[in-house]
């Protein structure tokens, strides 16, 4: 057994099992945690296929930010998943059918999966095989799949947009500070030196 | 055994340092371990001695000679108290978060280059690998504050979560300026672009190689990012997660003895990662500031910790001499201020590379 095929199998098997645990956890944060144990591995595993971009990608995208979320998410909600669990068995059977149905639909697909011709000569990929890949990966996406690369930007876009317009509320007796107001006072402004005399008062 | 030994082979190698032969990870592994390990010792020691200087004490003066074996002093203090578990903690979470944090923190320097070719991992993505790297660091604060099931760290492990994924993106953008003038992402090639592009080659005056490195032409970025790692690292004046006026000790409240020496072996750690990161970027790396004889007969090593120490001192004066900055303020100055003004210089040094045409073109391309 060689070293890459040794941590082929030790990542493949940490992932099923987090995968596994994700869904079997009882406490909601440690069904979180095991889900970003299962990113982790993925990103192991893509960068065992010699996909090192997209692995340090997830980590940062997935792992460091949307995870971070997740959690922060489920550990601030007060969720009583016991009382959610109680109509486990009844759903069960609908569950393994999905569950089957999909499974049955991936071994098809793996069955019939033919890579193209064009493809396989590599004719069809305006790209080195020497390159790294980053660097290939940025020649096709900003030149063959611009306009989808710029859709999909987009679509985001318009995400963002909508969530923050969903929950921006403008409270209307509520004091608020402007920075540059405050960073551009001057002491000439809101300050008077008197000086009083003695026994007089202003 | 053929995997075994193979194993064994990559990870062991030949014993012996020297010229054109394959050393083993582990020994280098172990010797950047060690070498950082007392140097974090002496760098926490400096801290508080600035500190004291700035509020005109004297500091840690007791323990050796001018108080230099103090951080050793504390680290046996921490190793021989007892360790307090709270009784409605997550026990496995609790125990497993300060020894991430201080995890991450070291395989950060993996692929951290202290000098010509003295990396331990010379990828080809290794700034996006600190990066990841840097992005991790917070699972150790949200669980650590999560797993102690008490008011005060969780407050804490929420804000610094919040604050730590903010400044991440503007960190993420300036290193993607210093990647567009440099176009590799590996570290060693950005060190060796500022050596052989830059002002000082310009001006005709290759030897002043200081003026050729990155602080100068991406001066705005240098200052992002030097605020950006301080809130990165929850350093003062963005500590908020541990601000002890209001929330006790934050997420590390319920920690005592080595559980609580990782945490803080951690922070510093990753403190002096972005340190390092500040200077593979915008310093130069390991190269002399001045490139004439004198200069160039100090290895490359002295000079990269010099330059570390160096901006470790600025991240110790701004504890020493900032006031903490409010919540919602740091919030804004992230998302508000950093975020767009990055976004905007990314803009303008790409067009300015696409217009005149600088940038570094040496290296794989």
């Amino acid at each position: 057994m060689t070293l890459p095929l040794f941590f082929f199998y030790l990542f493949a098997a940490i992932l099923v099992a987090s995968a596994v645990m994700v869904i079997s956890a009882r406490n909601p944060v440690h069904a979180v945690l095991f889900l970003i144990l299962a990113f982790f591995n993925a990103s192991g595993l893509f960068m065992l296929a010699g996909a090192e971009f997209l692995a340090l990608l997830l980590i940062v995208v997935y792992v460091g930010a949307v995870a971070v979320l997740f959690l922060f998410v489920v550990m601030m909600l007060d969720v009583d998943f016991t009382s959610l669990r109680s109509g486990f068995l009844q759903y069960a059977p609908v569950g393994v059918v999905v569950g089957v149905i999909l499974l049955l639909e991936l071994l098809l697909l793996a069955g019939s999966f033919v890579v193209s011709p064009e493809a396989a000569s590599g004719s069809g990929l305006p790209i080195e095989v020497g390159t790294d890949n980053m660097r290939a990966i940025g020649l096709v996406l900003y030149t063959r799949y611009i306009f989808l690369f710029q859709g999909a930007a987009a679509v985001l876009l318009v995400a963002m947009i909508g969530a923050i317009v969903l929950t921006l509320r403008h409270k209307t007796n509520v004091k608020r500070q402007n920075p540059i107001d405050q960073v551009a006072r001057r002491p000439s402004e809101t300050l008077e030196v008197v000086k009083v005399k003695s026994g007089q008062g202003l | 055994m053929d995997f075994i030994t193979s194993a064994l082979d990559y990870l062991l190698g030949i014993p012996i340092l020297g010229w054109g032969v394959q050393v083993g990870f582990v020994y280098k592994a172990l010797l950047l371990l060690v070498a950082l390990l007392i140097f974090t010792a002496f760098i926490l020691l400096a801290d508080r001695k600035i500190w004291a200087a700035v509020q005109m004490r004297r500091g840690p003066n007791v323990v050796g000679p001018f108080g230099l074996l103090q951080s050793f002093a504390d680290l046996l203090k921490f190793a021989l108290k007892e360790p307090i578990i709270p009784g409605g903690s997550d026990k496995v979470l609790f125990l497993l978060a300060p020894l991430l944090t201080a995890t991450l923190a070291l395989t950060g320097w993996a692929v951290v280059p202290v000098g010509a070719g003295l990396v331990i991992a010379d990828i080809n993505l290794g700034i996006l690998y600190l990066l990841a790297i840097s992005s991790l660091g917070v699972y150790g604060v949200i669980i650590g504050g999560w797993a102690s099931n008490s008011k005060y760290p969780f407050l804490g492990s929420l804000r610094s979560a919040a604050q730590m994924v903010s400044y991440e993106v503007s960190i993420g953008l300036v290193i993607i300026t210093v990647l567009l003038c440099v176009g590799s992402l590996n570290l060693s090639d950005i060190v060796m672009a500022q050596q052989e592009m830059g002002l000082a080659h310009m001006l005709g005056v290759p030897w002043l190689s200081f003026l050729n490195w990155f602080w100068l032409p991406l001066f705005p970025m240098f200052v992002i990012f030097y605020i950006s790692a301080l809130a990165e690292t929850n350093r003062p004046p963005f500590d908020l997660a541990e601000g002890e006026s209001e929330l006790v000790a934050g997420f590390m409240t319920e920690y005592s003895a080595t559980p609580y020496m990782l945490f803080m072996l951690g922070e510093y750690i990753s403190i002096l990662l972005m340190c390092a990161m500040t200077t593979v970027l915008f310093l130069g790396g390991w190269a002399s500031p001045i490139d004439l004889p004198p200069f160039t007969w100090i290895p490359g090593v002295v000079w990269f910790v010099i330059k570390v120490s160096m901006v470790f001192f600025m991240f110790a004066m701004a504890k020493a001499i900032v006031p903490r900055y409010r919540y919602d303020q740091l919030m804004r100055i992230g998302w508000k201020l950093f975020l767009p003004l990055s976004l905007i210089m990314v803009v303008i040094v790409a067009f300015v590379l696409m217009l005149t045409g600088w940038g570094w073109h040496g290296g794989m391309a």
